[in-house]
């Protein structure tokens, strides 16, 4: 039923603006990937080239083996949710539901009855059963969400495009919807695509993520991955906080200044480096040979978390940590920081 | 605002706001008074002329043979040249609203036209081309075709002045409905025939419906384009609107007045339509905003 979509180097340019400059990517059965990107950087470009809105300058996207090139449209069947939805004002939700299975040829159309409880079917499984007779503009954000989904999933589909399906809903509705499709994924297993701006949802959702950035791939892979081991100084801001330190390595040793404040490097890194440290791989040490001493400035609440900033001896911005044991310092303490995991990226 | 302004004014002490009722009060008059004077008045004016014979000389002013064959006539023109605007309409919107492609701006302007060359001169124009000493006059006569001083001539100069009124209402409203829903029905596996039947069409519907009504009312009213190329030949070219101009030139006046009430009845009715209609679409328009 799915199929694998294999993206090769393909672009994209508007005019003159390229929106896609060699993009290549692999996407197994069943799998669901994450795209992630600013705004502006490809993200619906790209979707809309797989759907076949949109045609590619140069290279090509495979299903399975097939080239997208030579389906038409309908026989790509691919089910798209698009950024704004797009439901058919004049269509009840039933009928919204309804319209793939009802364009059909005649000699594949199902039966109107076939239909009818197809369109029930899909309205259990997204949860708006009873709302048959409703109007888009009689819907909540989260259920046109829902609704939009189910029509694409009613042409059983062989990839699922969704273009920022929480985009315009408030935090808590997306947070649920987010458990909801990932529940949903698991029980059908279709090939995912989907494209958000928001890395929370995508490094929780997804089982690889891939960064988009002006019309490039970053990195593609598991959340873990590209959360952990960032391949570029981007991949590493864009996927949450992180401060920079200007570094020096030498001998396998990060020095800021003529401190060194990370160790166990590999022996073939060296010169001017940046050292990118998330506020979690930070941590308040007593006392030990590598560690970055400073003044907290200020302590704040940071979701669950607190958070001590660190102004530290020149750096013009301070120091983000988060604490993780119930006892703070006192603002105005000197405390020494010690860096668990940083990520190095030779200065450009 | 119209719901007693006045216990408002006095009641706050704000000099400002008392200055505002009475630059109110005058916009107000000047603009009501300006409507009862040149468009009210004339309008009454009409009515009263037709019945003022009595309803007996109405009846048969408009019942005789050459203004039934006026009316016949106009019908008739309408029936062509409406449709034919319609399919045209809708393809042009289509094309200039879903798709980019070389020459659009000129297509926009060419669209409008007919709104800002003199209907006199495009009448004029077509009596150059398929008149007696017009420039394919002598082919259409060693054809035994008629056009000028007939049918064709009537129709395809009312085609010419009101071919904008369908477009111009049709394309701001797909512009700004953008292509979304056409490109979510694609994807669905509907044919490009099928979204437009099912998708396109009934999404504009009210501004497609509001578009012909001011394309058939102008079809019937044209005048200018109409009289160069009628030829004016009383109970075979004459259509409503130059039969009345005929008839009051005779000093008729209660027969023009009649079947020029009747004329002034279908702006009447037009009007009537276009408020109910916009009021749908101020119900259409908020119920697109909240989607
Ligand atoms: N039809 C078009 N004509 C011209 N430029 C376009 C067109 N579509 C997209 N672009 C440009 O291509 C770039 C990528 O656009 P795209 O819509 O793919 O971004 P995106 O990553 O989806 O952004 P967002 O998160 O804001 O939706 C943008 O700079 C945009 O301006
Ligand atoms: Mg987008």
């Amino acid at each position: 039923m799915s199929v694998a979509v294999t993206i090769e180097s393909v672009q994209k340019s508007f005019s003159n603006f390229a929106a896609l400059r060699g993009v290549s990517l692999d996407v197994q059965p069943g799998e669901l990937v994450a795209l992630l990107g600013p705004s502006g950087s490809g993200k619906t470009t790209l979707l809309r080239l797989i759907a076949g809105l949109e045609q590619a300058d140069d290279g090509r996207v495979l299903f399975d083996e097939t080239d997208t090139r030579r389906l038409s449209l309908r026989e790509r069947r691919i089910g798209f949710v698009f950024q704004h939805y797009a439901l058919f004002r004049h269509m009840d939700v039933a009928s919204n539901i309804a319209f793939g299975l009802k364009a059909r040829p005649r000699s594949e159309r199902p039966s109107a009855s076939e239909i009818s409880r197809r369109v029930s079917e899909l309205l259990e499984l997204v949860q708006l059963g009873g709302l048959e007779r409703r109007f888009p503009t009689q819907l909540s954000g989260g259920q046109r969400q829902r609704v939009a989904l189910a029509r694409a999933l009613a042409i059983e589909p062989r990839v699922l495009l969704l273009d920022e399906p929480f985009g315009a809903l408030d935090a808590k509705v997306r947070k649920d919807l987010r458990g909801w499709l990932r529940d949903l994924h698991r029980r059908t297993g279709h090939t995912t695509l989907f494209v958000t701006h928001d890395q929370e949802e995508a490094l929780e959702l997804a089982d690889r993520v891939a960064i988009l950035n002006d019309g490039r791939l970053e990195q593609v892979g598991s959340p873990d991955d590209v959360y952990d081991h960032p391949a570029t100084p981007f991949v590493c801001e864009f996927l949450g906080e992180a401060n920079k330190l200007p570094v020096e390595v030498v001998g396998g040793q990060a020095f800021f200044g003529n401190r060194p404040v990370l160790g166990g490097l590999q022996q073939n890194q060296g010169g001017a480096a940046s050292l990118y440290v998330r506020p979690q791989h930070m941590r308040i040490v007593d006392d030990t040979p590598l560690a970055l001493p400073g003044v907290v400035e200020d302590l704040r609440r940071n979701g669950p978390l607190r958070r001590a900033e660190v102004a530290v001896e020149g750096l013009i911005r301070r120091i983000d940590v988060d604490l993780a044991s119930q006892v703070a310092p006192a603002i105005g303490e000197r405390v020494r920081l010690r860096i668990t995991h940083g990520s190095l990226f030779a200065a450009a | 605002m119209s719901d007693s302004p006045l216990p408002a004014a006095i009641y706050r002490t704000d000099r400002a706001l008392r200055d505002g009722f009475w630059i109110r009060a005058l916009l107000l008059t000047l603009a009501l008074g300006f409507l009862l004077l040149f468009l009210f008045l004339p309008l009454i004016a009409v009515f009263v002329e037709a019945f003022a014979k009595g309803y007996g000389l109405f009846l048969e002013s408009i019942t005789e043979p050459d203004a039934l064959s006026a009316v016949r006539l106009t019908l008739l023109v309408a029936a062509i040249a409406v449709p034919f605007n319609l399919v045209v309409g809708v393809a042009a919107a289509w094309a200039i609203a879903k798709f980019e492609f070389r020459g659009k701006s000129l297509l926009i302007s060419f669209i409008d036209l007919p709104f800002s060359v003199s209907p006199v001169i495009s009448g004029l124009v077509y009596v150059l081309l398929f008149g007696a000493q017009g420039f394919l006059g002598p082919w259409l006569k060693a054809h035994d075709i008629e056009i000028i001083f007939a049918l064709p001539g009537l129709v395809l100069a009312t085609i010419f002045v009101t071919f904008p009124f369908v477009a111009r209402e049709l394309i701001p409203h797909m512009q700004a409905l953008g292509s979304s829903d056409e490109e979510a029905a694609l994807t669905l596996g509907a044919s490009p025939w099928r979204t437009f039947l099912t998708i396109t069409l009934p999404n504009v519907k009210w501004s497609l419906f509001y578009g012909v009504l001011l394309c058939n009312a102008r079809a019937m009213g044209e005048f200018g384009a109409v009289t160069v190329v009628s030829g004016r030949i009383r109970g075979l070219t004459t259509t409503m609107p130059l039969h009345v101009e005929i008839l009051y030139n005779e000093y008729n006046s209660v027969a023009a007045f009649a079947v020029a009430s009747l004329l002034a009845g279908l702006a009447l009715v037009t009007l009537a339509l276009k408020t109910y209609l916009e009021w749908h679409f101020a119900d259409a328009i908020s119920a697109k905003s909240r989607h």
